[in-house]
Protein backbone atom coordinates (compact mmCIF):
# COMPACT_ATOMS: atom_id res chain seq x y z
CA UNK A 1 0.00 0.00 0.00
CA UNK A 2 2.05 3.15 -1.13
CA UNK A 3 -1.07 4.76 -2.63
CA UNK A 4 -0.80 7.64 -0.39
CA UNK A 5 2.97 8.59 -0.85
CA UNK A 6 2.68 7.92 -4.57
CA UNK A 7 -0.20 10.49 -5.02
CA UNK A 8 1.39 12.74 -2.74
CA UNK A 9 4.29 12.83 -5.11
CA UNK A 10 2.55 13.48 -7.93
CA UNK A 11 0.98 16.05 -6.50
CA UNK A 12 4.16 17.50 -5.95
CA UNK A 13 5.00 17.18 -9.44
CA UNK A 14 1.99 18.76 -10.61
CA UNK A 15 1.71 21.60 -8.36
CA UNK A 16 5.49 22.21 -9.65
CA UNK A 17 3.75 21.95 -13.17
CA UNK A 18 0.99 24.67 -12.35
CA UNK A 19 3.43 27.01 -10.72
CA UNK A 20 5.48 27.19 -14.06
CA UNK A 21 2.44 27.62 -16.07
CA UNK A 22 0.75 30.11 -14.44
CA UNK A 23 0.51 33.46 -15.57
CA UNK A 24 0.26 34.98 -11.69
CA UNK A 25 2.38 35.77 -9.30
CA UNK A 26 -0.26 35.08 -6.11
CA UNK A 27 -1.29 32.01 -7.63
CA UNK A 28 2.92 30.98 -8.38
CA UNK A 29 3.25 31.57 -4.14
CA UNK A 30 -0.11 30.25 -2.96
CA UNK A 31 1.15 26.82 -4.85
CA UNK A 32 4.62 26.88 -3.47
CA UNK A 33 3.09 27.28 -0.11
CA UNK A 34 1.14 23.59 -1.40
CA UNK A 35 4.50 22.05 -1.76
CA UNK A 36 4.93 23.45 1.40
CA UNK A 37 1.73 21.56 3.36
CA UNK A 38 2.24 18.29 0.72
CA UNK A 39 6.07 18.45 2.07
CA UNK A 40 4.92 18.12 5.60
CA UNK A 41 2.45 15.34 5.16
CA UNK A 42 5.19 13.31 3.08
CA UNK A 43 6.83 12.32 5.65
CA UNK A 44 4.43 10.90 7.63
CA UNK A 45 2.60 9.37 5.01
CA UNK A 46 5.61 7.90 4.53
CA UNK A 47 6.29 6.49 7.73
CA UNK A 48 2.56 4.91 7.95
CA UNK A 49 3.14 2.66 4.90
CA UNK A 50 6.24 1.79 6.53
CA UNK A 51 4.32 0.55 9.48
CA UNK A 52 5.85 2.65 12.13
CA UNK A 53 2.46 3.60 13.70
CA UNK A 54 4.10 5.59 16.96
CA UNK A 55 5.15 8.12 14.76
CA UNK A 56 8.71 9.52 15.80
CA UNK A 57 9.59 12.38 17.25
CA UNK A 58 11.91 12.82 14.39
CA UNK A 59 9.02 12.68 11.88
CA UNK A 60 6.76 14.78 13.88
CA UNK A 61 9.50 17.92 14.11
CA UNK A 62 10.15 17.68 10.40
CA UNK A 63 6.89 17.96 9.39
CA UNK A 64 5.82 20.33 11.80
CA UNK A 65 8.65 22.35 10.67
CA UNK A 66 8.08 21.84 7.19
CA UNK A 67 4.67 23.31 7.14
CA UNK A 68 5.41 25.83 9.81
CA UNK A 69 7.78 27.47 7.84
CA UNK A 70 7.31 26.40 3.80
CA UNK A 71 3.35 26.54 3.97
CA UNK A 72 3.05 29.13 6.28
CA UNK A 73 6.31 31.83 7.05
CA UNK A 74 7.95 31.92 3.62
CA UNK A 75 4.26 32.42 1.51
CA UNK A 76 3.66 35.17 3.67
CA UNK A 77 6.42 37.11 3.97
CA UNK A 78 6.31 36.47 -0.07
CA UNK A 79 2.49 37.90 -0.25
CA UNK A 80 3.44 40.84 1.93
CA UNK A 81 6.53 41.98 -0.20
CA UNK A 82 4.44 41.47 -3.14
CA UNK A 83 2.44 43.57 -1.83
CA UNK A 84 4.15 46.38 -0.56
CA UNK A 85 6.52 46.66 -3.16
CA UNK A 86 3.84 46.93 -5.43
CA UNK A 87 4.59 44.62 -7.75
CA UNK A 88 2.81 44.18 -10.91
CA UNK A 89 0.28 40.96 -10.37
CA UNK A 90 1.46 38.54 -13.68
CA UNK A 91 4.99 37.29 -14.22
CA UNK A 92 7.28 38.17 -16.35
CA UNK A 93 8.84 34.85 -18.87
CA UNK A 94 11.99 34.97 -20.38
CA UNK A 95 10.38 32.33 -22.92
CA UNK A 96 7.16 32.23 -23.60
CA UNK A 97 4.26 30.57 -21.08
CA UNK A 98 3.59 27.87 -23.72
CA UNK A 99 7.25 27.09 -24.54
CA UNK A 100 7.59 26.63 -20.60
CA UNK A 101 5.16 24.57 -19.73
CA UNK A 102 6.40 22.40 -22.39
CA UNK A 103 9.64 22.72 -21.39
CA UNK A 104 8.67 21.84 -18.28
CA UNK A 105 7.31 18.54 -19.33
CA UNK A 106 10.13 17.76 -21.15
CA UNK A 107 12.07 18.46 -17.95
CA UNK A 108 9.69 15.94 -15.96
CA UNK A 109 10.54 13.49 -18.19
CA UNK A 110 14.26 13.54 -17.70
CA UNK A 111 13.61 13.50 -14.04
CA UNK A 112 11.89 10.33 -14.55
CA UNK A 113 14.22 8.91 -16.91
CA UNK A 114 17.16 10.07 -14.85
CA UNK A 115 15.37 8.27 -11.38
CA UNK A 116 15.24 5.44 -13.78
CA UNK A 117 19.00 5.50 -14.34
CA UNK A 118 20.11 6.26 -10.87
CA UNK A 119 19.53 3.14 -9.10
CA UNK A 120 20.21 4.15 -5.05
CA UNK A 121 21.92 1.58 -2.43
CA UNK A 122 19.18 0.62 -0.61
CA UNK A 123 15.10 0.32 -1.25
CA UNK A 124 13.32 3.84 -0.80
CA UNK A 125 9.63 4.25 0.34
CA UNK A 126 8.03 5.07 -3.20
CA UNK A 127 9.13 4.51 -6.82
CA UNK A 128 8.44 8.42 -7.37
CA UNK A 129 10.65 9.62 -5.04
CA UNK A 130 13.53 10.57 -6.77
CA UNK A 131 11.65 10.99 -9.98
CA UNK A 132 9.97 13.54 -7.81
CA UNK A 133 13.34 15.00 -6.45
CA UNK A 134 14.49 15.67 -9.58
CA UNK A 135 12.18 16.57 -11.45
CA UNK A 136 11.07 19.41 -8.81
CA UNK A 137 14.98 20.75 -8.58
CA UNK A 138 14.63 21.20 -12.47
CA UNK A 139 11.37 22.73 -12.30
CA UNK A 140 13.11 25.02 -9.45
CA UNK A 141 15.68 25.84 -12.13
CA UNK A 142 13.41 26.36 -14.49
CA UNK A 143 11.84 28.76 -12.71
CA UNK A 144 14.99 30.56 -11.50
CA UNK A 145 16.18 30.81 -15.08
CA UNK A 146 13.15 31.45 -16.78
CA UNK A 147 11.48 34.10 -15.40
CA UNK A 148 12.19 37.97 -14.94
CA UNK A 149 11.12 39.05 -11.66
CA UNK A 150 12.71 38.44 -8.42
CA UNK A 151 9.92 36.92 -6.60
CA UNK A 152 9.48 34.28 -8.89
CA UNK A 153 13.15 33.55 -8.67
CA UNK A 154 12.95 33.14 -4.99
CA UNK A 155 9.51 30.73 -5.47
CA UNK A 156 11.91 29.19 -7.68
CA UNK A 157 15.08 28.60 -5.63
CA UNK A 158 11.94 27.52 -3.04
CA UNK A 159 10.71 24.88 -5.61
CA UNK A 160 14.58 23.62 -5.63
CA UNK A 161 15.30 23.23 -2.34
CA UNK A 162 11.61 21.49 -1.79
CA UNK A 163 13.19 19.30 -4.14
CA UNK A 164 15.81 18.31 -2.00
CA UNK A 165 14.00 17.93 0.56
CA UNK A 166 11.81 15.24 -0.77
CA UNK A 167 15.49 13.26 -1.71
CA UNK A 168 16.52 13.86 1.70
CA UNK A 169 13.67 11.69 2.34
CA UNK A 170 14.85 9.25 0.93
CA UNK A 171 17.75 9.44 3.43
CA UNK A 172 15.41 10.12 6.52
CA UNK A 173 16.47 7.37 8.49
CA UNK A 174 20.49 8.09 8.11
CA UNK A 175 20.04 12.00 8.70
CA UNK A 176 20.04 13.72 12.38
CA UNK A 177 16.86 15.95 13.06
CA UNK A 178 19.77 18.75 13.36
CA UNK A 179 20.54 18.39 10.19
CA UNK A 180 17.28 18.92 8.44
CA UNK A 181 16.12 21.45 11.05
CA UNK A 182 19.22 23.55 10.04
CA UNK A 183 18.48 23.02 6.65
CA UNK A 184 14.80 24.70 6.98
CA UNK A 185 16.08 27.56 8.54
CA UNK A 186 18.47 28.30 6.45
CA UNK A 187 16.22 28.48 3.87
CA UNK A 188 13.61 31.17 6.26
CA UNK A 189 16.72 33.28 6.70
CA UNK A 190 17.61 32.87 2.59
CA UNK A 191 14.13 34.15 1.78
CA UNK A 192 13.91 36.51 4.68
CA UNK A 193 17.37 38.08 3.33
CA UNK A 194 15.50 37.67 -0.04
CA UNK A 195 12.25 39.83 0.86
CA UNK A 196 14.77 42.55 2.53
CA UNK A 197 16.83 42.64 -0.87
CA UNK A 198 13.87 42.76 -2.64
CA UNK A 199 12.36 45.58 -0.82
CA UNK A 200 15.13 47.70 -1.35
CA UNK A 201 15.83 46.80 -4.59
CA UNK A 202 12.20 48.12 -5.53
CA UNK A 203 12.47 50.93 -3.43
CA UNK A 204 15.78 52.40 -5.40
CA UNK A 205 15.05 51.44 -8.72
CA UNK A 206 11.23 51.58 -9.23
CA UNK A 207 11.23 47.66 -10.12
CA UNK A 208 11.86 44.48 -9.63
CA UNK A 209 13.66 43.78 -12.69
CA UNK A 210 16.51 41.87 -11.90
CA UNK A 211 17.50 41.69 -16.12
CA UNK A 212 18.01 45.84 -15.86
CA UNK A 213 20.44 45.16 -13.37
CA UNK A 214 22.75 43.42 -15.59
CA UNK A 215 23.06 46.43 -17.70
CA UNK A 216 24.04 49.11 -15.50
CA UNK A 217 25.94 52.21 -16.34
CA UNK A 218 29.37 52.21 -16.34
CA UNK B 1 -25.28 -11.97 -21.00
CA UNK B 2 -24.24 -13.62 -24.32
CA UNK B 3 -22.74 -10.83 -26.80
CA UNK B 4 -25.66 -10.70 -29.04
CA UNK B 5 -27.69 -9.63 -26.43
CA UNK B 6 -24.88 -7.66 -24.84
CA UNK B 7 -24.51 -5.62 -27.98
CA UNK B 8 -28.32 -4.66 -28.50
CA UNK B 9 -28.02 -3.44 -25.05
CA UNK B 10 -24.93 -1.71 -26.02
CA UNK B 11 -26.60 -0.36 -28.98
CA UNK B 12 -29.66 0.92 -27.59
CA UNK B 13 -27.42 2.60 -24.62
CA UNK B 14 -25.76 4.03 -27.41
CA UNK B 15 -28.52 5.48 -29.31
CA UNK B 16 -30.89 6.62 -26.74
CA UNK B 17 -29.11 7.30 -23.94
CA UNK B 18 -27.23 10.76 -25.36
CA UNK B 19 -29.40 13.67 -26.03
CA UNK B 20 -30.19 12.76 -22.19
CA UNK B 21 -26.85 13.84 -21.22
CA UNK B 22 -27.31 17.33 -22.77
CA UNK B 23 -30.53 17.81 -20.61
CA UNK B 24 -28.76 16.74 -17.57
CA UNK B 25 -26.05 19.60 -18.64
CA UNK B 26 -29.04 22.30 -19.59
CA UNK B 27 -30.24 21.40 -16.11
CA UNK B 28 -28.00 21.93 -14.07
CA UNK B 29 -26.78 24.96 -15.33
CA UNK B 30 -30.38 26.22 -15.04
CA UNK B 31 -30.25 25.05 -11.15
CA UNK B 32 -26.75 26.44 -10.58
CA UNK B 33 -28.16 30.03 -12.05
CA UNK B 34 -31.34 29.45 -9.66
CA UNK B 35 -33.96 28.87 -12.86
CA UNK B 36 -36.24 25.91 -13.35
CA UNK B 37 -34.93 25.08 -16.75
CA UNK B 38 -35.85 22.95 -19.39
CA UNK B 39 -37.33 19.55 -18.86
CA UNK B 40 -34.76 16.73 -19.06
CA UNK B 41 -35.95 15.31 -22.19
CA UNK B 42 -35.87 18.73 -23.99
CA UNK B 43 -33.13 17.55 -26.27
CA UNK B 44 -34.97 14.34 -27.63
CA UNK B 45 -37.96 16.87 -28.54
CA UNK B 46 -35.75 19.04 -29.96
CA UNK B 47 -33.91 16.64 -32.24
CA UNK B 48 -37.81 15.16 -33.24
CA UNK B 49 -38.38 18.91 -34.13
CA UNK B 50 -35.65 19.76 -36.34
CA UNK B 51 -35.76 16.28 -38.14
CA UNK B 52 -39.58 16.90 -39.32
CA UNK B 53 -38.42 20.28 -40.89
CA UNK B 54 -36.87 20.76 -44.41
CA UNK B 55 -33.98 21.53 -45.33
CA UNK B 56 -32.51 24.80 -47.00
CA UNK B 57 -29.33 24.82 -48.76
CA UNK B 58 -27.23 27.80 -50.32
CA UNK B 59 -26.83 27.49 -53.84
CA UNK B 60 -22.98 27.41 -53.94
CA UNK B 61 -22.83 24.05 -51.56
CA UNK B 62 -21.66 20.94 -53.19
CA UNK B 63 -22.12 17.37 -51.67
CA UNK B 64 -19.24 17.99 -48.71
CA UNK B 65 -21.73 20.25 -47.02
CA UNK B 66 -24.59 17.64 -47.68
CA UNK B 67 -22.11 14.51 -46.50
CA UNK B 68 -21.29 16.63 -43.35
CA UNK B 69 -23.85 15.98 -40.70
CA UNK B 70 -24.23 12.12 -41.90
CA UNK B 71 -20.40 11.54 -41.58
CA UNK B 72 -19.85 12.93 -38.12
CA UNK B 73 -23.12 11.13 -36.76
CA UNK B 74 -21.69 7.97 -38.36
CA UNK B 75 -18.20 8.36 -36.97
CA UNK B 76 -19.26 9.44 -33.60
CA UNK B 77 -21.38 6.39 -33.66
CA UNK B 78 -18.79 4.00 -35.01
CA UNK B 79 -16.24 5.15 -32.35
CA UNK B 80 -19.16 4.21 -29.67
CA UNK B 81 -18.74 0.89 -30.40
CA UNK B 82 -15.33 0.67 -30.31
CA UNK B 83 -16.14 1.22 -26.07
CA UNK B 84 -16.60 -1.96 -23.30
CA UNK B 85 -20.16 -0.49 -22.79
CA UNK B 86 -22.74 -3.93 -22.62
CA UNK B 87 -19.62 -6.33 -21.92
CA UNK B 88 -16.26 -6.53 -21.21
CA UNK B 89 -15.48 -6.82 -24.64
CA UNK B 90 -17.00 -4.29 -27.37
CA UNK B 91 -18.78 -5.24 -30.48
CA UNK B 92 -15.75 -3.67 -32.55
CA UNK B 93 -12.77 -4.75 -30.97
CA UNK B 94 -9.31 -5.23 -32.13
CA UNK B 95 -5.54 -4.76 -31.28
CA UNK B 96 -4.60 -1.38 -31.44
CA UNK B 97 -8.56 0.14 -31.74
CA UNK B 98 -7.06 2.94 -29.52
CA UNK B 99 -5.94 4.62 -32.54
CA UNK B 100 -8.89 4.18 -34.66
CA UNK B 101 -11.25 5.48 -31.78
CA UNK B 102 -9.18 9.40 -31.87
CA UNK B 103 -9.27 9.46 -35.72
CA UNK B 104 -12.81 8.62 -35.67
CA UNK B 105 -13.40 11.60 -33.62
CA UNK B 106 -11.40 13.77 -36.03
CA UNK B 107 -12.83 12.18 -38.50
CA UNK B 108 -16.23 13.54 -38.23
CA UNK B 109 -14.64 16.75 -36.67
CA UNK B 110 -12.52 17.14 -40.12
CA UNK B 111 -16.18 16.93 -42.33
CA UNK B 112 -18.14 19.11 -40.04
CA UNK B 113 -15.35 21.59 -40.71
CA UNK B 114 -15.09 20.67 -44.41
CA UNK B 115 -18.86 21.87 -44.73
CA UNK B 116 -17.93 24.89 -43.08
CA UNK B 117 -15.08 25.59 -45.22
CA UNK B 118 -18.18 24.43 -48.09
CA UNK B 119 -20.48 27.43 -47.63
CA UNK B 120 -17.89 29.66 -48.67
CA UNK B 121 -18.91 31.95 -45.60
CA UNK B 122 -16.07 33.63 -44.42
CA UNK B 123 -17.41 33.64 -40.60
CA UNK B 124 -17.93 29.85 -40.84
CA UNK B 125 -14.08 29.69 -42.48
CA UNK B 126 -12.95 31.60 -39.17
CA UNK B 127 -14.80 29.00 -36.84
CA UNK B 128 -13.43 26.36 -38.91
CA UNK B 129 -9.90 27.89 -38.30
CA UNK B 130 -10.15 27.70 -34.49
CA UNK B 131 -11.45 24.55 -34.02
CA UNK B 132 -8.74 22.82 -36.46
CA UNK B 133 -6.66 24.81 -34.04
CA UNK B 134 -7.87 23.75 -31.03
CA UNK B 135 -8.40 20.06 -31.94
CA UNK B 136 -4.81 19.58 -33.35
CA UNK B 137 -3.61 20.93 -29.81
CA UNK B 138 -6.07 18.84 -27.78
CA UNK B 139 -4.96 15.48 -30.06
CA UNK B 140 -1.32 15.27 -28.25
CA UNK B 141 -3.15 15.06 -24.78
CA UNK B 142 -5.71 12.53 -26.52
CA UNK B 143 -2.94 10.54 -27.28
CA UNK B 144 -0.43 10.64 -24.74
CA UNK B 145 -3.31 9.64 -22.33
CA UNK B 146 -4.47 6.67 -24.27
CA UNK B 147 -0.71 5.56 -24.50
CA UNK B 148 -0.23 6.08 -20.67
CA UNK B 149 -3.56 3.54 -20.20
CA UNK B 150 -1.91 1.10 -22.54
CA UNK B 151 1.63 0.75 -20.96
CA UNK B 152 0.33 0.92 -17.84
CA UNK B 153 -2.13 -2.13 -18.95
CA UNK B 154 0.02 -3.58 -21.60
CA UNK B 155 -3.02 -4.06 -23.58
CA UNK B 156 -3.44 -1.94 -27.16
CA UNK B 157 -7.55 -2.91 -27.43
CA UNK B 158 -9.94 -0.09 -25.54
CA UNK B 159 -11.49 -3.08 -24.33
CA UNK B 160 -8.90 -4.57 -22.90
CA UNK B 161 -7.17 -1.66 -21.09
CA UNK B 162 -10.56 -0.11 -19.68
CA UNK B 163 -10.87 -3.60 -18.23
CA UNK B 164 -7.42 -4.08 -17.07
CA UNK B 165 -7.44 -0.72 -15.21
CA UNK B 166 -7.99 -2.08 -11.75
CA UNK B 167 -5.05 -5.15 -11.98
CA UNK B 168 -2.54 -4.07 -9.32
CA UNK B 169 0.25 -3.18 -11.92
CA UNK B 170 -1.67 -0.24 -12.53
CA UNK B 171 0.05 2.72 -11.59
CA UNK B 172 -2.16 5.36 -9.92
CA UNK B 173 -1.48 8.37 -10.25
CA UNK B 174 -0.55 7.69 -13.77
CA UNK B 175 -4.21 6.83 -14.21
CA UNK B 176 -5.24 10.07 -12.16
CA UNK B 177 -2.86 12.25 -14.71
CA UNK B 178 -4.36 10.64 -17.62
CA UNK B 179 -7.91 11.44 -16.45
CA UNK B 180 -6.93 14.60 -15.91
CA UNK B 181 -5.86 15.01 -19.54
CA UNK B 182 -8.86 13.10 -20.99
CA UNK B 183 -10.94 15.58 -19.16
CA UNK B 184 -9.40 18.96 -21.03
CA UNK B 185 -9.47 16.26 -24.39
CA UNK B 186 -13.56 16.01 -22.93
CA UNK B 187 -14.06 19.76 -22.95
CA UNK B 188 -12.26 20.98 -25.90
CA UNK B 189 -13.67 17.67 -28.11
CA UNK B 190 -17.24 18.75 -26.85
CA UNK B 191 -16.84 22.43 -27.27
CA UNK B 192 -18.04 22.67 -23.40
CA UNK B 193 -17.06 26.19 -21.94
CA UNK B 194 -13.79 26.74 -20.65
CA UNK B 195 -12.81 26.18 -24.55
CA UNK B 196 -16.09 27.26 -26.27
CA UNK B 197 -19.43 28.11 -25.31
CA UNK B 198 -22.37 26.15 -26.96
CA UNK B 199 -24.66 28.58 -25.74
CA UNK B 200 -23.71 31.94 -27.24
CA UNK B 201 -24.79 33.32 -30.30
CA UNK B 202 -22.31 36.19 -30.40
CA UNK B 203 -20.38 35.85 -33.48
CA UNK B 204 -17.09 37.02 -32.34
CA UNK B 205 -16.79 34.45 -29.38
CA UNK B 206 -18.09 31.21 -31.10
CA UNK B 207 -15.72 28.37 -32.37
CA UNK B 208 -17.57 25.37 -32.88
CA UNK B 209 -21.36 26.94 -33.23
CA UNK B 210 -19.93 28.94 -36.31
CA UNK B 211 -19.63 26.06 -37.89
CA UNK B 212 -23.36 24.97 -37.97
CA UNK B 213 -25.14 28.12 -38.76
CA UNK B 214 -25.43 27.21 -42.35
CA UNK B 215 -27.19 23.30 -41.13
CA UNK B 216 -30.92 22.96 -40.79
CA UNK B 217 -33.55 21.02 -40.68
CA UNK B 218 -32.80 17.69 -40.56
CA UNK B 219 -29.34 18.24 -40.93
CA UNK B 220 -29.06 20.38 -37.88
CA UNK B 221 -30.91 17.54 -36.01
CA UNK B 222 -27.88 14.98 -36.92
CA UNK B 223 -25.01 17.83 -35.61
CA UNK B 224 -26.72 18.00 -32.69
CA UNK B 225 -27.85 14.65 -32.12
CA UNK B 226 -23.78 13.37 -33.31
CA UNK B 227 -22.44 15.91 -30.97
CA UNK B 228 -24.57 14.39 -28.14
CA UNK B 229 -23.21 11.14 -28.84
CA UNK B 230 -19.75 12.29 -28.89
CA UNK B 231 -20.43 13.89 -25.34
CA UNK B 232 -21.58 10.46 -24.15
CA UNK B 233 -19.01 7.93 -25.67
CA UNK B 234 -15.85 10.59 -24.15
CA UNK B 235 -17.94 10.94 -20.70
CA UNK B 236 -18.09 6.73 -20.98
CA UNK B 237 -14.60 6.88 -21.88
CA UNK B 238 -13.75 8.98 -18.87
CA UNK B 239 -15.70 7.20 -15.99
CA UNK B 240 -14.20 3.97 -17.40
CA UNK B 241 -11.01 5.27 -17.00
CA UNK B 242 -11.41 7.46 -13.12
CA UNK B 243 -13.56 4.64 -11.82
CA UNK B 244 -11.68 1.59 -12.84
CA UNK B 245 -13.92 -1.73 -12.53
CA UNK B 246 -16.76 -0.09 -14.36
CA UNK B 247 -15.90 -1.37 -18.17
CA UNK B 248 -18.76 -3.44 -19.21
CA UNK B 249 -21.44 -2.70 -16.46
CA UNK B 250 -24.02 -0.97 -18.88
CA UNK B 251 -25.91 0.36 -15.91
CA UNK B 252 -22.59 1.62 -14.18
CA UNK B 253 -21.22 2.88 -17.00
CA UNK B 254 -23.98 4.84 -17.49
CA UNK B 255 -24.55 6.47 -14.51
CA UNK B 256 -20.74 7.09 -14.56
CA UNK B 257 -21.60 9.06 -17.92
CA UNK B 258 -24.57 10.60 -16.36
CA UNK B 259 -22.26 12.38 -13.17
CA UNK B 260 -19.37 13.41 -16.45
CA UNK B 261 -22.51 15.45 -17.47
CA UNK B 262 -23.25 16.36 -14.45
CA UNK B 263 -19.68 17.91 -13.39
CA UNK B 264 -19.68 19.11 -16.87
CA UNK B 265 -22.79 21.17 -16.19
CA UNK B 266 -20.98 22.67 -12.78
CA UNK B 267 -18.21 23.19 -14.64
CA UNK B 268 -19.81 25.16 -17.12
CA UNK B 269 -21.37 26.97 -14.18
CA UNK B 270 -18.83 28.13 -12.41
CA UNK B 271 -16.18 28.81 -14.92
CA UNK B 272 -15.70 31.66 -17.89
CA UNK B 273 -14.70 30.80 -21.16
CA UNK B 274 -11.10 31.34 -21.87
CA UNK B 275 -9.64 33.88 -24.10
CA UNK B 276 -8.99 32.30 -27.72
CA UNK B 277 -5.16 32.70 -26.28
CA UNK B 278 -5.47 31.03 -22.97
CA UNK B 279 -7.48 28.08 -25.01
CA UNK B 280 -4.31 26.93 -26.32
CA UNK B 281 -1.95 27.16 -23.24
CA UNK B 282 -5.09 25.21 -21.42
CA UNK B 283 -4.56 22.64 -24.15
CA UNK B 284 -1.17 22.54 -24.08
CA UNK B 285 -1.04 22.12 -20.44
CA UNK B 286 -3.19 19.13 -20.63
CA UNK B 287 -0.61 17.68 -22.92
CA UNK B 288 1.78 18.10 -20.76
CA UNK B 289 -0.12 16.48 -18.00
CA UNK B 290 -0.21 13.79 -20.51
CA UNK B 291 3.33 13.30 -21.14
CA UNK B 292 4.33 13.18 -17.04
CA UNK B 293 1.92 10.64 -17.07
CA UNK B 294 3.35 8.87 -19.67
CA UNK B 295 6.87 9.37 -18.23
CA UNK B 296 5.59 7.91 -14.71
CA UNK B 297 4.56 4.97 -16.31
CA UNK B 298 7.53 4.22 -18.93
CA UNK B 299 10.01 4.77 -16.54
CA UNK B 300 8.66 3.49 -13.07
CA UNK B 301 6.86 -0.10 -13.82
CA UNK B 302 10.48 -1.67 -14.46
CA UNK B 303 11.63 -0.60 -11.11
CA UNK B 304 8.77 -1.96 -8.91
Amino acid sequence: MSDIPDLLLGLLILVGLYMVSTSRLQACVRASALQGIVLGILPIALEWTHGIVPLSLHVITLSGGAIAIKAVAIPRLLLRSIREAGVRREVEPMVSLHGSILLAAALVGLAFWLGRQMTLPFPVGSDLLVPSAISNVLLGFLLVVGRRKAITQVVGYLALENGVFVFGLTLAQAQPVLVELTVLLDVLVGVFVMGIAIHHISRTFDHLDTDAMGSLPE
Amino acid sequence: MNSLAAGVVHVLLLVTLPPLLMGVIGRIKAWMAGRTGPPLLQPYRDIARLLRKGAVYSRTVTWVFVAGPAVSLASVFTAGLLLPLASVRAPMSFEGDLVLFAYLLALGRFFTMAAALDTGSSFEGMGASREAAFSALAEPALFLALATLAVTTGQLSLSEILGGLDAPRAVLPAILLSAAALSAVLLAENARIPIDDPATHLELTMVHEVMVLDHSGPDLAMIEYASAVKLFITSTLLAAVAVPGLAGRPVALAAGALGVACIVGLVESVTARLRLPRVKQFLIGASALGAVALATTMFTRGAA
